[in-house]
């Protein structure tokens, strides 16, 4: 009845428009036949009622076909779900990791993407998990969703694109301060372009420009999901931005009491390893997940020369 | 009895002159009327707060990008909005109110079973407003977590989360101890005759609810106090990282909170029955499936929780039974609403209003039940979970519902209650008020959630601005009339007792007596001689 973006959409919409077309049937009808009483059987039209007290055959009839009918409806919204759970085996797996407000998919050759790139009409199984609180990857143009819960690394979704494009994905389940902000971009391209661009190094640029202090830093912000939080540009969004901040005084929080410290590598690293450490005042507690054993040492040393760089603009 | 009344009436429950005065002679008073009252205007406070705050999340969402709050704000917003309504106005709902008011006259009793113990419900229901206040008010900042307290994020978020949630811990012991004095009520306080199918449909909506609330509270308030130990000693019931399951957090929850949708709805089912009854002028059609169908709901209403969690990554098997469980509860409200319908036929029905605000209560119903469908299938849910269509579908049942039917109730028996009137005309015109902008403000929603707007959204993709918009301008409509109505029932007029005795000609027991009613209800307990909705003798 439907084709839609995905594998999917055909059997959801075809439940969603039966069920509707049911639905609305019902509640026509029930309020044309309510109207028309009111017409006919008011105190106006009828000025003595009738004592009716009930019929045992309406009640059987009005039992039984809206139960046939609700058994249908499950039946439409199970058999157009059961699909959903059956993941074909030459599925390509890519890995989900969702944390407070970023999404990150990991390839089988090992690349890592804040967008989702796929091919079209090639299956594509999400294997998900959560780094911090309970998310849910929503992608509404191909009717799938399923929760990223921490824990719980079972959780999967699978489709096959049929339109190339650009989709929108959403985090549907609420997860604090900047959820509504957690989405971003699927796109779906053709196989040779698809190819190519999976064939690609990480970092598909010219070398002077990969060269340049600070940029291994400024990808890997973007990957971890550390850009949700930490601005370039000076904003304050959940923690302190990253622009300046090297090299200056600021007061911190350290098992409650106030000290000031200068941001420097060390502070910079406890920061990104033990985040409750010390809080810069200000910012809320509690905010930020450790990265131990998400990110190298070498890793953080290039995040930590990326925010000198931002700094020594400044001056 | 209705016409030599004026005769030799006793003081009503409104002058009656105890031993307190003042405010004491309230919140002192067992008289299950007065408890009734102070639920009422207690109730109707939250209420009102409650949609200054949802007015407020409505004009941020007027368009894309910061309007007049930021995230943390808004977060906390619906939040607090969904705690009120929830817990402070919607599940007390009729049956603290009206139910309170209304089942000792109905079945021919002076008062409730336990008096005190109905009044200690009251406080326990204000300790715990008094409560959540303190905790928005206080410590870091108002709850963001959503009414739901969703683990971890309630384990983790620095926000008040604790306070709110003992709070809601306490109010759950009012509903459980109302719900537990209205069962032996009814057991035990029965007039002389009335055997069970002798009560009024409402009786037996709020039979069904309370055995909800007896049964199902207890697991919330076990699983709030769990929260509160994971945060405070650090236990780990529901954090992940320490051991713990977050999916059995919304397990424990949705155990109760979907019968909770029931105990806010069939309260509102019964009232609407006795409306249709009264102003059909006839008796009710198909009395046995009603009162049955109260009680299939509130029984099969138990065993529906999982489809809260179809996305949850719960095992098949548990999808495919909640499915399955979730159509079977869809019958008896189909059920109610087919003799509704019924008990029109051939009727001689009176357009006064509460039928009017009856009828508006169908309509929307019908559309938040039918929408429920959607939800309860397993491959359309998964669209639609977590968007604005669910959003729309909850405030069709919890606020068309159940909220029309407590404005719809309040309009049949405020004559009772006060021995006023209100002007006619106006309330009929705040009802279509309400109705349009009702329907202005949520119908959007629904269109919204199906093109994949995810719910809690404090910010939103330019596509869903116009309906967004549209919505926003809904809610100024729908607020206005609600205004209006209540200034409406506030300005009512004193009638005399012969036309504020039995106004609408009904045919259960509360218009047998004065308006308002006396202290004790009855001078003396009648002895029931006829079936439920028959023809008073004259």
């Amino acid at each position: 009845m439907f084709s839609g973006y995905s594998n999917f959409s055909g059997g959801v919409d075809t439940a969603f428009a039966i069920i509707v077309g049911i639905s609305l049937f019902f509640l026509i009808g029930i309020t044309a036949v309510i109207i028309t009483f009111i017409i006919k059987y008011n105190k106006k039209n009828n000025p003595v009622a009738s004592e009716i007290e009930g019929s045992n055959k309406l009640e059987i009839i009005w039992t039984v076909i809206p139960l046939i009918l609700v058994l249908f409806m499950f039946w439409l919204g199970w058999s157009s779900y059961i699909p959903m759970r059956k993941v074909p085996a030459d599925a390509m797996k890519i890995k989900v990791t969702a944390q407070m407000w970023s999404w990150r998919f990991e390839y089988p050759n090992g690349k890592v993407e804040d967008t989702l790139y796929v091919p079209v009409n090639k299956a594509v199984v999400l294997n998900m998990v959560s780094l911090d609180v309970i998310h849910s990857l929503y992608i509404p143009a191909f009717r799938i969703k399923e929760d990223v819960v921490p824990g719980k690394a079972e959780n999967y979704m699978w489709f096959k694109s049929l339109v190339p494009g650009s989709y929108d994905l959403f985090c549907a389940e609420y997860c604090g301060l900047r959820h509504s902000y957690m989405g971003t971009i699927v796109e779906v391209v053709d196989q040779g372009s698809f190819d190519k661009w999976y064939a690609s190094a990480p970092v598909k640029v010219d070398s002077s420009v990969a060269a340049k202090p600070g940029f291994e830093g400024k990808l890997l912000s973007e990957q971890k999901g550390c850009i949700a939080c930490h601005s370039a540009d000076g904003t304050k969004i959940v923690g302190p931005s990253y622009k300046g901040i090297f090299g200056h005084k600021v007061t911190v929080e350290t098992n409650g009491k106030e000290r000031e410290i200068v941001v420097d590598e060390e502070y910079i690293k406890r920061s990104i390893l033990e985040p409750e450490a010390d809080i810069v005042k200000g910012f809320p507690k509690g905010a930020m997940i450790s990265y131990k054993g998400q990110l190298t040492d070498e890793e953080i040393d290039k995040i930590i020369e990326y925010i000198k760089t931002l700094s020594e603009e400044k001056k | 009895m209705t016409g030599n009344s004026s005769t030799h009436r006793l003081p009503s429950y409104l002058e009656y002159q105890g031993k307190y005065t003042g405010i004491r002679a309230w919140i002192l008073s067992t008289d299950h009327k007065r408890i009734a009252l102070l639920y009422l205007y207690s109730q109707i406070f939250f209420f009102l707060a409650g949609l200054v705050m949802g007015l407020f999340m409505k004009l941020e969402l007027i368009a894309p990008g910061q309007q007049i709050m930021g995230p943390q704000a808004y977060n906390a917003l619906f939040t607090v909005h969904g705690l009120t309504m929830i817990f402070l106005f919607i599940i007390p709902g009729l049956a603290a109110s009206f139910g309170n008011f209304m089942i000792p006259i109905m079945i021919g009793a002076k008062d409730v079973a336990f008096p005190k113990l109905n009044l200690f419900s009251w406080y326990l229901f204000i300790a715990g407003a008094v409560i959540i206040l303190v905790g928005i008010f206080s410590g870091d900042g108002p709850p963001d977590t959503g009414w739901t307290f969703y683990a971890p994020y309630s384990l983790k978020t620095n926000t008040n989360v604790v306070l709110s949630v003992f709070g809601a811990f306490v109010l759950g012991f009012s509903s459980i101890l109302t719900g537990l004095n209205f069962i032996v009520t009814i057991h035990r306080m029965r007039a002389p005759g009335m055997g069970f199918f002798r009560m009024p449909l409402f009786i037996w909506s709020l039979y069904g609810t309370a055995w909800i609330q007896l049964l199902a509270t207890p697991v919330v308030g076990i699983t709030f106090l769990m929260v509160v130990a994971d945060r405070m000693l650090d236990i780990g019931f529901f954090d992940p990282a320490k051991g713990g399951d977050p999916v059995l957090y919304q397990h424990l929850f949705w155990i109760y909170s979907h019968p909770a949708v029931y105990i806010m709805i069939l309260p509102a089912m019964g009232a609407i029955t006795e409306i249709i009854v009264t102003f059909s002028r006839r008796t009710v059609f198909g009395y046995k499936a009603i009162a049955m169908s109260s009680l299939a709901i509130a029984f099969v209403g138990y065993l529906v929780w999982g489809h809260h969690m179809f996305t949850s990554g719960m095992s098949e098997t548990a999808r495919l039974v909640f499915s399955f469980l979730t159509f079977l509860v869809a019958i008896p409200s189909a059920i109610k609403v087919f003799n509704w319908t019924a008990t029109m036929y051939k009727g001689s029905i009176s357009l006064e209003p509460p039928f009017w605000w009856a009828m508006a209560f169908i309509f929307i119903f019908m559309i938040g039940g039918l929408t429920g469908l959607i939800l309860g299938s397993v491959s359309t849910d998964v669209h639609v979970h977590d968007t604005m269509f669910v959003v729309a579908h909850f405030h069709y049942i919890v606020f068309g519902g159940a909220g029309i039917a407590f404005f719809a109730a309040l309009h049949y028996w405020y004559p009772k209650m006060f021995g006023k009137m209100y002007n006619k005309k106006i309330a009929n015109w705040g009802l279509i008020g309400l109705f349009v902008g009702f329907n202005t403000t949520y119908l959007p929603m629904f269109f919204l959630g199906f093109m994949g707007m995810p719910r809690r959204y404090y910010d939103y993709l330019p596509q869903f601005a116009d309906l967004n918009l549209l919505s926003t301008v809904g809610s100024w409509i729908m607020a206005s009339s609600l205004i209006l109505v209540i200034v409406n029932l506030l300005r009512a007029k004193k009638g005399t007792p012969e036309e504020m005795d039995d106004p609408w000609g009904g045919r259960t027991l509360e218009w047998t007596i004065e308006s308002p009613p006396s202290l004790e209800n009855f001078e003396e307990i009648p002895v029931i001689d006829r079936e439920p909705y028959e023809l008073k003798s004259k």
